[in-house]
C-alpha cells in the first residue's frame, strides 16, 4: 500500500510547493505593479506570507481528527483563494479604495492555508514512512516545487499566460490535487466522500469559468504592446482604455495612445489650464471639452471664483474611470465628484451645436490627437466657430494641439484653423517628458492676441511667471510653417498628422 | 429562396465573378432575408399602371379652377411653383401621382437616420448659377457670397471628409479611381483624359460661353461642343486611344451613376458635361458637393413649404381650350375608390417625364409625339439598410460614398456621414442602376424581382466587401424606380428632339430634367424656373389688361 502510494505522494508535495510559491510571486508582482516600489512590496509580501505560513503551522496543532479530510479541504481552499487572487486583486484595484487591505488580507489567508498543508501531510503519512525519510523527502520536494515555480514564473508563466491566467491555472492545479487526493487517500477518509469530491468539482468549475472570462482584462498581444504592467483595461463603446503601472506611477492609454503619465501630467495640465484661466478675470463658468480623466478640472478648481465646470467627454467609461478608479481619484483630487462639476457624455460637436445655455467664461479643449477622421473633426473650423458662439466675447480658450516638434505642420495647421475661425491666437509650448515638447494654443476672439498672464495661482509645481513668457517663443525647428486649414469637408490635419507621426515610428 | 434560386439570381444580377466569391463563403448561422424587417416602398407603379390601362376616358364629377396647375411634384414642379409665387402668381396648384412630392429626390426616415431614396447631393454652384445659390442660401448652406459672385459654403453642409473610397481587390482605397497597381501607361491615360477635360473647361465659344455649364442652358451651343453628342463615350474613348480598363471603368462609373447607362449608350457630350461643368477653371479641382443625411429631400422639404399640392392624383388628360387648359385626373388620395376630378387652369406646367406627356397631353403633332416618345428612362433599384454598427474593412476608413469596383451597383452612401459620432447604428443607401441597352428589358428585370430578391442582391453584393454584414442588418427597404432618370444616349442632347419637346404647346408649358437630357437637381430646378418665368411672362400683360 505504502509502496504504491509514495511516489504519488511526493508529486503531491511538489505541486503543493509549486503552487505555494506561485501565489506568493503573484501577490508580490501584482503589488509592485499596482503600488510601485517593488523592493518594499516583495519584501512585505514575502515576510507576511512566511509569517502567515507559521501561523498555519501553529494552527495545524489544533487539528487532530480526520486529518485527510481536513487536508483536502485546505487544499481546496488554497485552490479557490489562491486561484482567484489575481482577479480579485485587479478588481479591487479598479473598484475599491482599500486595495492594500485586500492585498495583505489575501496574502495572509493564502499563506496560512499553505502553512497548514505540510504539517498535516506529514502527520497523515507518518504511519507509512520512517520519520527521517518523511521529513527529508517532504522538504526536498517542497523546496524543489519552489524552485520550479521560481523558474517557471518569470520565464514561462507571466510572459505567455499573464498574471490572471497563471493565478487561475494554479488554483485549478491545487483543486485538482485535492480531487486526486480523495482517490489516493480514499481508505483514510472517514465519512462521506461524495460531498468532498463535489466540492472539489465545484471549485474547479468556478476557476474554469473565471479562466474563460480572464481575457476580459487584457489579451496576450496587448500585454506585449505596453512596456509596463497593465493594471486596468476596459473596452468601451468608443475606445480601449488601459491603465499601466510604471516605476514612476500610472499611465493612461486610449487606443494604445498615451494620454498622461502620473509622473509628469502636472506639467501637461498646468500648461493646458493656467494660461487661459489666469488670463480670464474672475472666471465663473468653465467649459472642458474632452479631459474625462478630471485632471484639467483639478487645475481649474485652483481658482476660487469658479462656480461651474461643464465637462463634455464622449465616453462614459472614461469619465467613470476618472470618478471611480481610486488611483485616478487620488490624482484628480476627486474633481469629478465636486458638486460644481457637471459631466456630459456626448459628442462635443453635437453638444456645442445644440447648447443654448449661458455663455462660458473660459474653455479648455483637450481632445486626443487627431489620428483619425472622427477625432480630426474635433479640430475643424466648424468646431472652433461653434465653440466661439458659446463663449463670452472675450473668453480665453486653450486647445491641446499635438507636438510642434514631432508634428510641426499639424501643430501650425491647428493654429491656423483656430485663427481662421475668428480667434486671435497665441501659440505656446511646454516640455512634458512623457510626450516630449508639447503644443497648445491660447486664443480669444478679440480685440488682440493674449499675452502670458502675469499672475498664477499659488502652489503650482511647474509653471511660474518667469518661465511662462518663454513658452510663447518658438525655437527655429518648431517655428510657424504655412499650412492649409482643417475643415469638415477637407480634413487636412488628419493627413498631415499621419504623415508626420509615421516618420517617428 | 433556395440555394439554387439564389445562385441564379446572383449570377443574373451580380455576374459570375460575384458568384465565385460567394461560393467560398459559408452561409451557416447567417440570417436570411426572410428574418429581416422591411419591404417594398414608394409603390407608384400601381396607380401609374392603372392610369395606363384605362381604356375609356372618364368624365369628371366636377371642375375646379386655378391660375396655374403644375403637374408633377418632383424638383422641376416644386421649383416651378416656387418661381411662380416669387413672381406674384398665388393661385397655383400642384398635382402629384405619388403620396408625397419630391419625385426621385424623396427621402425617408428610419430610427437610425433620415436617408435618401434617390438623389442625394448637389454640386456647389458656380457664380453664374444665381438661382441655385439663392436656394441654397435659403436653407442656410451658403455662408456668404465671394468677390467673384461664387458662393462660400457653410462647411457643415459640404460633404465631410473623407468623402469617397473604392473597394478594389479586397481593399479600400481613398478616391474613386483605383490607382493601386495601375501601370505607367494607365496612369498616363488617366492624366491625358484629365487634360482633355481641362481643355473643355478652358474652352470659350465666340459668345464667351463655356463649353459646359450647370445648368446646361448656360453652356455653349458651339458645333465643336455639340459634335461630341454624335458619339457614344465608348466610341470616343476608342477613337482617342483610351484603352486603360481602369480609366474606362472610372468613366463608365460616372455614366452609370449620372445617366444609368453604359459607355456604349452614353453620349460623349454628357460625359464631358459631367466632368467639365464641375470645374471652375482648367487645373482646378472638381467642385465640392453639398449633402444632407436625407439627401436632396432636404431641399424638397424647403421647396414644398406653402405649396398647395394634390398628391395621389394621376393626370389622365391635358387639353388646350380657348382661354384655359382642361385637366382630368384620377384622385386616388383617399382610401376608397378613386374619383375623377377636373381642373381648369389658365396655364399648365407639365413637370412630368416625356413618356407621360406623350400619353396625356392632347393635340400634340406627330413630330412632337415622336420626340416625346424618344426619351428613355433608366430603371433603378435603391435599397436602404439600417445596420447596428458601421462596416469597416481593410484599408481606407468608411466614407460618405463607398464604391465597389467589381459590381454592377454603384455601392452605397452612409446617411449619418455628416453627423458624429462615427459609430453605432446607421443607414446605408445602396444604388443599383439597370443599364441594359433596351430600357424596357431593364425595366422588366427591375420589376421581376420582389423585395426578398432585391434585398438578397444588395446584401450579397455588399458582403463581398463586408462579410457577415447581413447579421448587422435590422431593416432593409427597397424602392424600384421604373423610370429613375433620363438616359443621355448619343444624340439625346443636340438632335433637336429635346428642344422640340420643351416648346410650349398652346397654354401648356413643359419643365422636367429630361428636357435637359441629364437627370440632375440643377437641371430640374432650372427647367422649373424657366417654365415658370415663361408662364409669368405670358400672364403679365393679361393681368395688366388691354
Amino acid at each position: 500500500m505504502a509502496f504504491r502510494r509514495t511516489p504519488l505522494f511526493y508529486l503531491n508535495v511538489l505541486v503543493v510547493g509549486t503552487c505555494g510559491l506561485v501565489y506568493e510571486l503573484i501577490a508580490g508582482t501584482l503589488a509592485s505593479y499596482v503600488l510601485g516600489d517593488s523592493v518594499t512590496q516583495f519584501s512585505l509580501i514575502i515576510g507576511l506570507y512566511l509569517s502567515a505560513m507559521g501561523v498555519g503551522a501553529w494552527l495545524s496543532g489544533f487539528l487532530s481528527k480526520n486529518l485527510v479530510r481536513r487536508f483536502l479541504d485546505i487544499e481546496l481552499g488554497v485552490g479557490l483563494v489562491g486561484g482567484l487572487s489575481a482577479p480579485l486583486l485587479f478588481m479591487s484595484f479598479a473598484y475599491l479604495g482599500w486595495f492594500q487591505v485586500v492585498l495583505y488580507g489575501l496574502v495572509f489567508i493564502i499563506g496560512m492555508l499553505v502553512g497548514l498543508e505540510l504539517p498535516l501531510l506529514m502527520r497523515i503519512l507518518r504511519e507509512e514512512l520512517d520519520f527521517k525519510d518523511l521529513v527529508s523527502r517532504v522538504l526536498t520536494f517542497d523546496y524543489l516545487g519552489a524552485l520550479l515555480a521560481s523558474l517557471l514564473f518569470p520565464i514561462f508563466l507571466v510572459p505567455t499566460l499573464g498574471l490572471m491566467r497563471t493565478s487561475l491555472l494554479f488554483g485549478m492545479l491545487n483543486a485538482g490535487v485535492a480531487l486526486w487526493g480523495s482517490f489516493i487517500f480514499s481508505d483514510l477518509i472517514t465519512g462521506g466522500i461524495v460531498f468532498l469530491r463535489s466540492r472539489a468539482i465545484l471549485v474547479l468549475v468556478i476557476l474554469t469559468a473565471a479562466m474563460f472570462n480572464a481575457k476580459a482584462l487584457t489579451s496576450f498581444a496587448e500585454e506585449g504592446m505596453f512596456d509596463d504592467a497593465i493594471v486596468y483595461a476596459k473596452t468601451s463603446k468608443y475606445q480601449r482604455i488601459v491603465v499601466t503601472r510604471t516605476g514612476m506611477g500610472f499611465k493612461l492609454f486610449l487606443n494604445g495612445n498615451l494620454q498622461f503619465s502620473s509622473a509628469d501630467e502636472y506639467r501637461y495640465h498646468e500648461a493646458l489650464v493656467h494660461p487661459a484661466m489666469s488670463t480670464a478675470i474672475e472666471p465663473k463658468r468653465v467649459l472642458v471639452l474632452g479631459g474625462g480623466d478630471g485632471l484639467a478640472v483639478r487645475e481649474i478648481f485652483k481658482y476660487p471664483s469658479v462656480e461651474e465646470v461643464t465637462l463634455v467627454d464622449l465616453d462614459p467609461a472614461m469619465t467613470s474611470l476618472g470618478k471611480e478608479l481610486p488611483a485616478l481619484r487620488a490624482l484628480n483630487v476627486n474633481s469629478l465628484h465636486d458638486s460644481r462639476t457637471t459631466i456630459v457624455n456626448t459628442d462635443a460637436m453635437s453638444w456645442l451645436a445644440s447648447y443654448d445655455g449661458p455663455p462660458y467664461d473660459v474653455a479648455i479643449v483637450d481632445f486626443p490627437d487627431p489620428n483619425n477622421f472622427s477625432l480630426g473633426k474635433l479640430y475643424t473650423r466648424r468646431l472652433y466657430r461653434l465653440l466661439a458662439s458659446r463663449l463670452k466675447p472675450e473668453a480665453p480658450i486653450t486647445v491641446q494641439s499635438t507636438s510642434p516638434l514631432y508634428a510641426r505642420i499639424s501643430y501650425w495647421c491647428i493654429v491656423e484653423t483656430i485663427k481662421a475661425s475668428g480667434f486671435k491666437v497665441s501659440p505656446y509650448q511646454a516640455t512634458v517628458p512623457s510626450f516630449g515638447v508639447w503644443g497648445y494654443v491660447l486664443a480669444r476672439r478679440g480685440p488682440e492676441e493674449l499675452v502670458p498672464p502675469e499672475k498664477l495661482p499659488e502652489g503650482l509645481r511647474y509653471l511660474n511667471t518667469d518661465s511662462l513668457g518663454a513658452m510663447f517663443k518658438f525655437p527655429v525647428d518648431m517655428g510657424p510653417v504655412p499650412t492649409e486649414i482643417n475643415r469638415l469637408n477637407d480634413q487636412r490635419l488628419v493627413r498631415y498628422y499621419e504623415e508626420e507621426w509615421r516618420r517617428w515610428q | 429562396m433556395n440555394e439554387l434560386a439564389r445562385r441564379d439570381l446572383l449570377k443574373a444580377f451580380l455576374g459570375a465573378p460575384a458568384l465565385l466569391a460567394l461560393g467560398c463563403a459559408s452561409r451557416k448561422g447567417q440570417r436570411t432575408i426572410a428574418q429581416m424587417d422591411g419591404g417594398l416602398v414608394l409603390r407608384r407603379e400601381k396607380l401609374g399602371h392603372r392610369m395606363r390601362d384605362l381604356t375609356l376616358m372618364p368624365t369628371p364629377s366636377g371642375w375646379s379652377t386655378c391660375e396655374v396647375l403644375v403637374v408633377g411634384g418632383g424638383v422641376a414642379g416644386l421649383s416651378a411653383v416656387r418661381e411662380l409665387k416669387k413672381r406674384g402668381i398665388e393661385n397655383v396648384v400642384l398635382m402629384e401621382l405619388d403620396e408625397n412630392v419630391g419625385g426621385t429626390s424623396q427621402g425617408g426616415a428610419l430610427p437610425a437616420s433620415a436617408h435618401p431614396w434617390g438623389a442625394h447631393y448637389v454640386t456647389v454652384p458656380q457664380a453664374a448659377n444665381k438661382p441655385l445659390i439663392a436656394l441654397l442660401g435659403e436653407v442656410g448652406a451658403v455662408e456668404r457670397i465671394g468677390k467673384g459672385g461664387e458662393p462660400v459654403m457653410a462647411e457643415q453642409h459640404l460633404v465631410a471628409d473623407p468623402s469617397e473610397r473604392v473597394f478594389y481587390r479586397g481593399r479600400w482605397y481613398e478616391g474613386l479611381y483605383p490607382f493601386a497597381g495601375a501601370s505607367a501607361d494607365e496612369r498616363e491615360q488617366k492624366e491625358r483624359f484629365e487634360a482633355e477635360i481641362d481643355r473643355w473647361v478652358a474652352f470659350r465659344d465666340s459668345e464667351g460661353k463655356p463649353a459646359f455649364a450647370l445648368p446646361m442652358s448656360l453652356g455653349s451651343r458651339d458645333p465643336r461642343v455639340q459634335a461630341l453628342d454624335k458619339l457614344s463615350m465608348a466610341q470616343w474613348l476608342t477613337q482617342n486611344g483610351y484603352t486603360s480598363p481602369r480609366l474606362r471603368w472610372w468613366v463608365e462609373y460616372a455614366c452609370r451613376d449620372d445617366y444609368g447607362t453604359t459607355l456604349a449608350d452614353t453620349s460623349a457630350w454628357s460625359v464631358f458635361f459631367y466632368y467639365a461643368s464641375r470645374k471652375k477653371a482648367a487645373g482646378a479641382s472638381y467642385q465640392e458637393v453639398v449633402t444632407w443625411p436625407e439627401g436632396n429631400s432636404h431641399l424638397v422639404n424647403h421647396l414644398k413649404r406653402g405649396v398647395a399640392s394634390k398628391t395621389g392624383h394621376a393626370v389622365l388628360s391635358v387639353e388646350n381650350g380657348e382661354d384655359s387648359v382642361s385637366v382630368v385626373a384620377l384622385d386616388a388620395s383617399g382610401d376608397g375608390e378613386p374619383t375623377v376630378v377636373g381642373v381648369r387652369a389658365r396655364y399648365v406646367v407639365m413637370a412630368t417625364p416625356q413618356f407621360i406627356n406623350a400619353r396625356v397631353v392632347r393635340g400634340l403633332s406627330e413630330e412632337r409625339l415622336a420626340a416625346a416618345k424618344s426619351f428613355e428612362q433608366s430603371p433603378w433599384m435603391v435599397a436602404n439598410l439600417q445596420i447596428r454598427e458601421r462596416p469597416g474593412g481593410a484599408g481606407f476608413p468608411l466614407c460618405w460614398d463607398n464604391v465597389l469596383f467589381d459590381s454592377p451597383s454603384l455601392g452605397y452612401v452612409v446617411a449619418t456621414h455628416q453627423r458624429g459620432p462615427h459609430r453605432g447604428p446607421t443607414v446605408l443607401t445602396y444604388y443599383y442602376p439597370l443599364v441594359d441597352s433596351d430600357a424596357r428589358v431593364a425595366r422588366r428585370r427591375l420589376l421581376e424581382l420582389g423585395w426578398e430578391e432585391w434585398a438578397e442582391v444588395a446584401l450579397s453584393d455588399l458582403e463581398r466587401a463586408h462579410p457577415g454584414l447581413r447579421n448587422y442588418v435590422e431593416r432593409i427597404d427597397v424602392a424600384r424606380w421604373g423610370h429613375g432618370m433620363v438616359r443621355s444616349t448619343p444624340g439625346r442632347i443636340w438632335d433637336g428632339r429635346r428642344e422640340l419637346a420643351a416648346q410650349p404647346h398652346g397654354r401648356v408649358h413643359f419643365a422636367h430634367s429630361d428636357l435637359s437630357g441629364v437627370a440632375l437637381f440643377e437641371e430640374a430646378f432650372d427647367q422649373g424656373n424657366r417654365a415658370a418665368a415663361a408662364v409669368a411672362a405670358r400672364m403679365a400683360p393679361e393681368a395688366a389688361g388691354p
